[in-house]
């Protein structure tokens, strides 16, 4: 059964990188936001195979969701086409590959996928006492959620601050120039929906 | 029996993966993705039952949800703006 998981999570994870392969390569926009879509799918039901269904749950509403929408948003913004490119600098791949190559090895000191041998499997009262002591220390019933708020509280707290300056950022790059137009008229103002949705109605019919 | 689901599974997933990589036009790799999406809903549902843990079907259920979410989304960005499907015509009702 062990090999029939690893099997599984191996042929997702190759998905992935045919995926990633074709974002990279495809100049439609538009493909690229559709396959970012499906990357996110994988991943998700990646992350349900390892066990891990909360993140595969927000990989899933987040990735495949929110990031899609985003995403078009971004591209009607632009052209759905992507430039032609001139000659790709050898020394950026080069850059590519040497920190993938850095993140890769920082991985390799971490305890295998599953493995029985990792500190948190075996740290004398760690995972007894989250089990057993975390209702009445913290409260809610599920105990992930127990961990993730109040024994690594702080953790969050700066996962959190991270995500809340990088959303500053970028709304201080692109969200000051659009309040001010006051007589631009929206590209499609409610008014002309009803009888295009009439026509579609029609046609359908 | 579900390691065979689980298999035939993967290989569709590989087929809908090979069209929304290769679809001549946006709306096959949109179709692709759709599929995709059910497929994945259908792998989690049956690798609940091989795992012997089929707790996870509700996970299966909200990912239908979502994965409708975003096909509606792109559908509608689709019906909004006319110079995204460039190579769309009237015709292919």
């Amino acid at each position: 059964m062990i090999s029939m998981e690893h099997l599984i999570i191996g042929v997702l994870l190759a998905f992935l990188v045919v995926i990633t392969i074709g974002i990279i390569v495809l100049r439609d926009l538009m493909a690229a936001v559709i396959l970012t879509g499906l990357y996110s799918l994988v991943a998700a039901g990646a992350f349900v195979v390892m066990d891990a269904v909360d993140v595969a749950f927000t990989e899933a509403a987040v990735g495949s969701g929110i990031s899609t929408i985003l995403f078009l948003g971004a591209v009607s913004f632009t052209r759905a086409e992507q430039k032609p490119r001139g000659n790709d600098s050898w020394l950026a791949i080069v850059f590519v590959i040497a920190t993938g190559a850095l993140l890769i090895y920082g991985t390799l000191d971490m305890p295998r996928y599953g493995s029985a041998e990792s500190p948190a499997q075996t740290h004398p009262q760690l995972g007894k006492r989250f089990l057993e002591q975390s209702a009445d220390e913290v409260g809610p019933p599920n105990i992930v959620t127990s961990v993730l708020a109040s024994y690594r509280g702080y953790d969050t707290l700066g996962e959190t601050v991270v995500v809340f300056a990088a959303g500053i950022a970028v709304m201080s790059l692109l969200g000051l120039k659009r309040r001010r137009p006051e007589e631009e008229i929206p590209e499609h103002a409610p008014e002309d929906q009803p009888p295009e949705l009439e026509q579609d109605t029609d046609r359908l019919t | 029996m579900f390691v065979a689901a689980a298999l035939a599974l993967l290989a569709t997933m590989i087929l809908t993966i090979v069209r929304a990589l290769s679809g001549p036009t946006l709306y096959d790799r949109l179709l692709a993705a759709n599929s995709f999406g059910t497929k994945i809903v259908l792998f989690i549902a049956v690798y609940g039952f091989l795992a012997g843990r089929p707790d996870f079907l509700d996970i299966a259920l909200v990912y239908t949800l979502i994965n409708f979410v975003g096909t509606v989304a792109v559908l509608k960005f689709y019906e909004y703006d006319d110079s995204v499907g460039g190579d769309y015509q009237e015709d292919d009702y």
